[in-house]
């Protein structure tokens, strides 16, 4: 057998076939990944990060969906709300948690307001968007939130006590549907 | 051929995210082809309308920086 007739030896340039993607580039640049962002928490801090990316996905082009559960749903009762719930545990936690997403505390530094209050003004000052703007401007771009069923239940929320344009409550099973066809989780 | 704006955001002073956010918002009112003209001195703006572009498939035309003032143009896909 001649030397020429012997299959090349792999060198380092050689194109790896099974590396190359499987989709042109361009499809990807045209369907993002859906994002799942699971606002769990309900701090100030955690409110505004889950608003940020909320917002900058949807004015990327990607379906972002938000799912509130525990701390994090209580962010999207109305601002004006002040005690929620029917039995008196209900009532009673959120009059020790004002609910609405601007009565967000820090979870360190907040000083019995002075932290937020802090945070707001320093917003002001170098023109970031409060996470109640950020809020309005996630859901006039399409995003979606879902608000937890068995939250709504525990806590005693009902529908009228949510901010308007929530979308259907739903369980995990939806949540975990929703990462089994490919959406980008974040838990906040 | 100068490039024609047909329209124009003013993001200076805006912080993350409100630039993009008023950029996409922006883009959606113009029609497949037209220029967008975004003026912002938020400093990862650069990399951020790079960023961008590059997922959404909106074209960057142009990007500059002077005077702390970044400009992008940007082509509806």
């Amino acid at each position: 057998m001649t030397a020429a007739a012997e299959p090349a030896m792999p060198t380092l340039d050689m194109p790896i076939p099974s590396l190359a993607p499987a989709v042109p580039d361009h499809e990807h640049e045209a369907k993002p990944h859906d994002i799942l962002i699971i606002c769990y928490s309900g701090e100030l801090e955690k409110t505004w990060a889950t608003m940020i990316l909320a917002t900058t996905g949807a004015a990327m082009g990607a379906k972002v969906r938000v799912f509130l559960t525990f701390w994090g749903l209580q962010t999207f009762v109305k601002d004006q709300k002040r005690i929620t719930g029917d039995n008196v545990m209900q009532k009673m936690m959120s009059a020790m948690q004002r609910p609405g997403v601007s009565h967000r505390k820090l979870s360190k530094m907040n000083f019995l307001g002075m932290g937020p209050w802090m945070m707001g003004k320093l917003a002001k000052q170098y023109k970031v968007a409060s996470p109640k703007e950020l809020l309005e401007l996630a859901m006039e771009m399409g995003v979606e939130f879902m608000p937890c069923q068995m939250t709504m239940d525990m806590f005693g929320l009902k529908r009228e006590d949510m901010l308007d344009g929530m979308g259907e409550p739903v369980g995990a099973a939806t949540v975990i549907a929703l990462m089994t066809e490919g959406s980008a989780p974040l838990f906040i | 051929m100068p490039l024609e704006i047909a329209q124009r955001v003013d993001a200076k002073g805006l912080s993350c995210p409100m630039p993009i956010v008023k950029t996409a918002q922006a883009v959606k009112g113009l029609v497949s082809g037209q220029l967008l003209e975004v003026l912002a001195t938020d400093a990862g703006s650069t990399k951020d309308f790079a960023a961008w572009s590059k997922t959404t498939g909106n074209e960057l035309v142009e990007s500059s920086v002077e005077g702390g003032v970044y400009r992008f143009v940007l082509r509806r896909k």
